[in-house]
């Protein structure tokens, strides 16, 4: 069986009048049938630029510089232009950060649903209403049948998220980009809205690339986690495994940065101090060829800014991690 | 370690019945803040949680008085805060301050950041240009910034340094407490934990009490010393977070809890268990009773008549709900330990 998504080599540079500045280096990874990849990193780390080199949707200035981007077999590098749009909200979709911004303020739920599949499935106006209000259903939007003639601002935050969930799955994509679908949601939405999308992909059987730059709050719906900084993929591996073991310093640096719940007799302690990571993710152009995490890494030597980066290695049967001090198998 | 903290800590701001009411069309009102009623102690911080609209920032609004209060008491150490005026007013004004959400959309991006740090130091110290600059100087390494960040306008800094220039603002006027409305939600989890660690040291240097609201229970737990729950406009529970977090009574907090446990069979058992559905009701006009009810599956009859009133369930641990006490409460224990298994 071949993967639905397969990025082999992705470079994406940006062309300025200086020269060209690298965004994105050597990105490989590949995604199975209703599987989800979760793509974790800081911002500027080149998560988001990603999701729009996939969806051929890069903005001005920044070109494709090499690699390849398989949809189901098809390089969506190298299609024209109008079989990318046939591509486009049918095959391969996208849910945005911002549920406010992506919904166009003056057409009702109900047509910008419809848009898609009129524009894909060649729907009729009557059936692709009805889809519409199925797919408002399948969301689990309270009384479908009105919210499909309101307009967005009439719906809460959570609401529109879901709003752009039935947009993004109403032709059944083969692939779901979500980008940071719930940062703009209260953690109890979010958890409702995290749920449908797993329902909704055991359904469909799309596969889902997920960024986000809190692991630990998709854990559980990832198969695989793929951690980017400035632009260069550190950590490749199963979900859990990566969590458990995380083996690149940038990822157990993630990982402890997030204060942890606790609860019943262990909530009793006093906190841990925080652990942080110095510093800032290097901004595009001053990113060397070494490890461009060195600066802010406790582990570095001489040697990560003396060599390039060593290139992703197995660490363990699908884990790969590229550092040339990798962390050692946490003791549980 | 230190006097001060052996000491017992003494009030600084006492929010008595505070209620926040707007008008809304046809005669309506939105319930924004409903009585609600806290203490906040020199040196400690108060965590206030809850859902988008339950009320958390304008209670941060009506106490720093940026939205009027509609009744109610606020009292900053003797003094009744919402009836200072003048002179008196701009004096108080110096002792608490605010750090907001959006550290893009709170700092003036046309004026440079050593500007921007001064202001309250010209305005309620009545500093010179010169001597505000010399204290604007100081103040920047303390908060991790060079001196000569200065010199540079807003959009020259990342999202975590220009938070990092609103908490120096904050801190010009020598504050003893200030307001942080989800002073880390805008940030990455990288940032967030620097930012976090700042707020602690200062705190820990300076004495400085905290508000701080935030949706996220984690970084609440690992900052406050004491928590509070809001639903639509009303504390419903209320403690020491120790205690809070060991053992929590309300069915809504257990909803929160589930939703921020980490991944795990635990955070599987809750969530079937206790996360609620669907979004708060509207606050304009809400029912009587206990507003929590509607979404509660553990609400009787009496619940949607009769509003609860908080009532002690450990030292200093307060809780709105019926119930309480006659629900089994949730079990927390063996989540991690089955995972590490």
């Amino acid at each position: 069986m071949i993967p639905i998504l397969s990025v082999r080599d992705l470079t994406v540079s940006l062309k300025r009048a200086s020269g060209t500045v690298p965004v994105l280096e050597r990105l490989s990874f590949e995604l199975d049938r209703g599987r989800t990849i979760a793509l974790v990193g800081e911002s500027g780390c080149g998560k988001s630029m990603t999701a729009l080199a996939i969806m051929g949707l890069l903005p001005d200035g920044f070109a494709l510089e090499k690699g390849s981007i398989l949809l189901d077999g098809e390089d969506v590098t190298k299609v024209p232009p109008a079989r990318l749009r046939a591509l486009r909200g049918n095959a391969m979709s996208m849910i945005f950060q911002e549920p406010m911004t992506a919904l166009n303020p003056v057409f009702t739920v109900g047509d910008q649903i419809c848009e898609a599949l009129r524009l894909h499935q060649g729907l009729g106006r009557q059936a692709a209403m009805e889809r519409a209000l199925a797919m408002l259903k399948a969301v689990q939007i309270p009384a479908a049948e009105q919210r499909l003639h309101a307009y967005p601002h009439a719906l809460s935050g959570g609401m529109r998220q879901r709003v752009m969930i039935a947009m993004a799955l109403a032709c059944r994509p083969k692939l779901l980009i979500a980008d940071e679908p719930t940062t703009a949601l209260d953690v109890t939405v979010q958890a409702q809205v995290f749920d449908l999308l797993k329902e909704l992909q055991e359904e469909m059987g799309t596969a889902i690339v997920l960024i986000t730059h809190d692991l630990g709050a998709v854990a559980d719906i990832t198969d695989t986690v793929a951690v980017l900084y400035a632009g260069r993929c550190v950590e490749h591996g199963p979900t859990l495994e990566v969590m458990e073991a995380p083996r690149h310093p940038y990822t157990r640096g993630l990982m402890a940065c997030s204060p942890h719940l606790r609860l019943g007799a262990a909530a009793a302690g006093v906190p841990e101090p925080l652990q942080e990571i110095p510093g800032l993710v290097p901004p595009l152009g001053q990113r060397p060829p070494s490890c461009a995490f060195a600066p802010r890494c406790a582990r570095a030597t001489d040697k990560c800014s003396a060599q390039d980066q060593p290139p992703l290695a197995a660490i363990s049967p699908d884990h790969e991690v590229s550092c040339w001090h990798p962390e050692e198998r946490a003791v549980a | 370690m230190t006097a001060v903290e052996n000491a017992r800590p003494r009030p600084i701001l006492q929010v008595n019945d505070l209620t926040v009411h707007f008008p809304a069309a046809g005669g309506k009102v939105v319930h924004a803040v409903d009585g609600v009623s806290f203490v906040v102690h020199e040196g400690r911080s108060l965590g206030i949680v809850g859902e988008s609209g339950s009320g958390k920032s304008t209670t941060a609004q009506g106490v720093m008085r940026l939205v009027p209060a509609t009744s109610g008491q606020v009292v900053l150490r003797d003094e009744d805060f919402l009836a200072m005026r003048g002179g008196r007013l701009r004096e108080a004004r110096r002792r608490i301050q605010m750090v907001f959400q959006d550290p893009f959309a709170s700092l003036d991006p046309r004026r440079q950041a050593g500007e921007l740090v001064a202001e309250p130091l010209r305005l309620l110290e009545g500093l010179s240009r010169r001597a505000a600059a010399d204290r604007v100087a100081e103040l920047l390494p303390t908060v991790g910034l060079p001196p000569e960040a200065a010199f540079l306008y807003p959009h020259q800094f990342s999202g975590g340094q220009r938070q990092r220039l609103c908490i120096a603002r904050a801190l010009a006027t020598a504050p003893e407490l200030i307001v942080c409305d989800e002073a880390v939600s805008a940030l990455d989890v990288a940032i967030q934990a620097q930012i976090l660690n700042l707020l602690r040291r200062l705190q820990q240097e300076r004495g400085i009490a905290y508000i701080f609201i935030s949706h996220d229970l984690g970084v609440v737990q690992h900052l406050c010393d004491e928590i509070a729950v809001m639903y639509l406009g009303q504390i419903i529970e209320q403690g020491p977070t120790a205690s809070f977090f060991s053992a929590p009574r309300h069915p809504y907090s257990w909803s929160l809890i589930s939703a921020a446990v980490p991944a795990g069979p635990l955070r599987e058992r809750l969530k079937a268990r206790y996360l609620v559905k669907g979004e708060p009701p509207s606050p304009i006009d809400p029912p009587a009773g206990c507003r929590f009810a509607g979404r509660c599956a553990f609400a009787v009859d009496r619940c949607r008549t009769e509003t609860p009133l908080p009532r002690p369930v450990a030292p200093r641990h307060f809780v709105a709900c019926h119930r309480a006490g006659e629900i089994e409460a949730p079990d927390f224990s063996s989540g991690e330990m089955a995972r590490s298994a």
